[in-house]
């Protein structure tokens, strides 16, 4: 029997990871893990995790980081990319940080492109406290704060769609989801490329599952990020859309 | 004092930009909020001297804070200077540094509140810097009391804060921001070297502030305030005038405490036994040194600009001392000037 390959930056002492079986968040890591491992940057790499589940990660790799909350993880590695203009700097937070409480340092990052990453993953909850409607709740959606899914003409946040319209030409803002892993390592890969290349500000969505909050099995979650992925469309977010 | 050279006339704000980059500060984050302001846009003018300098105006205060943060795990002396309702949210990032032992150099000029209140002056942010956050708040405060100790106060804030790896909050008010007057600044004090937390070269570093277990916070909190307390020793630090054969004591800090010299002085002239007890750093307070200040006296006057935020310090500290009398002077929101102490300490004689 052939054991999963796993990324050489993983730190194995904190493996297996506190994330709940099933969740998204895993396969993001994963794939965030296998790029750096191919640029070979673990060394120059910091990484920032913010508040929620995404503060799980924050022993996940053998690599500096440093964990916040509220988005402030976007302003720390502001800070930290202006002391340290040749580290390469990835922030990893969650649709409530980085859209609810945090979204504005997320529009001023992309406004004065920030030579930083980010990385957010949505699941449409705050998953943490236990399953609430988050800015990325779509129409219907039961959750512990819209128990009757009324959820009435409120629209969800797009973020990179959002971004796009105060970011700089040489960002890269996409969208991809954790159903589709090559597509995944692919985007999160550009988004440091283009960090060390152009200099200049990413921004990566990651559509996933919470099967907790979600209340939903394995194939139930594949099934129901289906249909999401109908409302939040993946893809390269480019000038023209 | 002497004068040579060139003798410009300063004000606080410059005073404090001067006083940041003696200390070799490299960068600087902040938003505009009076009476503040002038710090970030003279440090922007720097910044456009020299292009090692870090400037960067942020979308709100957190953002400036948490600037600092990632500025100063990337080894740079950084900074940033709020007031009012500004310094309530740079409370979010302090906590962190308090946390993660992160060095962190605030301004903060003291404006009336609550809320938006009033732009230039109150002594009403000393329970917020003391003790504004989550947690057991270890963080140091200095209260500058004049253009000089501004001057000199700012360099020991960038000491200390690398020193100790903690915030130091320089606790000024927008008298002091916006007076003039002239500063010795060729003899700034000795600054302990900044030098990366993360990217050091080392094994990788993981910081981090969320705990599971009750004992895993419980250990690190206590291994901090050990430190803090050591540290406490070391630093704390106060003035005593006139305090040895004084029948009334006046306590004040900051501002207040220099109308409070004036007042003595001008209540010494005509023989009243008068003293001064100013605390410089105001956490930590120095209770032992407050005891030993009031040995001799029957009375103590508390004066502030605040509603008793100094006097809860005060009494506190004084817990166990009988036989004195306490007066208070609270003018919340509001100057005290020197002659006003000199009726009140008449008054009350």
């Amino acid at each position: 029997m052939s054991v999963p390959i796993m990324p050489k930056c993983y730190k194995k002492s904190s493996k297996p990871s506190n994330f709940c079986s099933g969740c998204g968040h895993s396969l993001a890591l994963k794939s965030l893990g296998f790029v750096i491992d191919d640029l070979g940057i673990s060394k120059k790499t910091v990484f920032a995790t913010d508040i929620g589940c995404s503060l799980l990660a924050w022993n996940f790799f053998d690599i500096d980081t440093i964990q916040s909350h509220h988005g402030r993880a976007g302003c720390i590695s502001v800070g930290l990319k202006r002391a340290m203009p040749k580290s390469i700097v990835v922030a990893y937070m969650g649709d409530g940080g980085g859209y609810s409480i945090g979204l504005h340092h997320l529009i001023h990052m992309a406004k004065r492109n920030e030579a930083v990453t980010v990385i957010l993953v949505n699941n449409t909850v705050f998953a943490m406290t236990g399953g609430q409607s988050a800015p990325t709740t779509i129409a219907g959606e039961n959750t512990e704060s819209t128990p009757d899914g009324a959820y009435t003409d409120d629209q969800p946040i797009f973020g990179p769609e959002l971004l796009r319209k105060v970011a700089s030409k040489k960002a890269f803002l996409a969208r991809t989801s954790v159903s589709d892993m090559a597509q995944l390592k692919n985007y999160l890969k550009r988004a440091i490329e283009n960090q060390v290349r152009n200099n200049a500000f990413s921004f990566v969505e990651v559509l996933s599952w919470c099967p907790v909050n979600w209340k939903k099995n394995a194939s139930e979650c594949e099934e129901y990020l289906l249909d999401l992925k109908k409302i939040y469309k993946t893809g390269v977010i480019s000038d023209e859309s | 004092m002497e004068l040579e050279g060139e003798i410009k006339l300063l004000t606080g704000n410059e005073i404090i930009v001067m006083g940041a980059r003696s200390a070799g500060a490299e960068a600087f984050y902040g938003y505009p909020i009076t009476p503040t302001t002038e710090i970030l846009t003279g440090w922007a003018k720097e910044a456009i001297k020299d292009k090692r300098l870090i400037f960067l105006q942020t979308e709100d205060e957190p953002a400036a804070g948490f600037g600092v943060i990632g500025s100063a795990l990337g080894g740079k002396k950084a900074w940033a200077a709020t007031a009012g309702v500004g310094h309530i949210l740079m409370q979010d990032p302090l906590v962190v540094a308090e946390a993660l032992r992160i060095p962190f150099v605030i301004y903060i000029g003291q404006r009336g509140g609550p809320s938006t209140g009033t732009v230039i002056y109150s002594q009403q942010e000393l329970n917020l810097a003391r003790l504004g956050g989550n947690g057991e708040s270890t963080r140091l405060v200095l209260a500058p009391g004049n253009l000089q100790e501004l001057f000199d106060f700012t360099i020991k804030a960038f000491d200390w804060a690398w020193r100790y790896r903690l915030p130091v909050i320089l606790l000024g008010d927008g008298y002091l921001s916006k007076m003039t007057g002239i500063v010795d600044t060729t003899k700034p004090g000795k600054v302990h070297a900044a030098k990366p937390i993360l990217q050091s070269g080392g094994a990788p570093v993981n910081l981090r502030n969320c705990y599971s277990l009750e004992d895993e916070l419980a250990e690190n909190l206590n291994k901090n305030l050990i430190d803090f307390a050591k540290i406490s020793k070391e630093v704390e630090e106060s003035e005593q005038i006139k305090c040895n054969d004084a029948k009334i004591v006046i306590f004040a800090w900051g501002t207040v405490a220099e109308a409070a010299k004036e007042a003595v002085k001008i209540l010494r002239e005509s023989g009243t036994k008068v003293g001064l007890f100013r605390p410089i750093t105001l956490r930590p307070f120095g209770a032992a040194s407050a005891k030993q200040a009031v040995r001799g006296a029957s009375q103590i006057l508390i004066c502030e600009s605040s509603f008793g935020q100094f006097g809860r310090l005060v009494t506190e500290s004084l817990f166990g001392i009988t036989g004195v009398k306490i007066e208070r002077l609270y003018r919340p929101g509001e100057g005290i000037i020197a002659e006003e102490i000199v009726a009140k300490v008449q008054e009350i004689i």
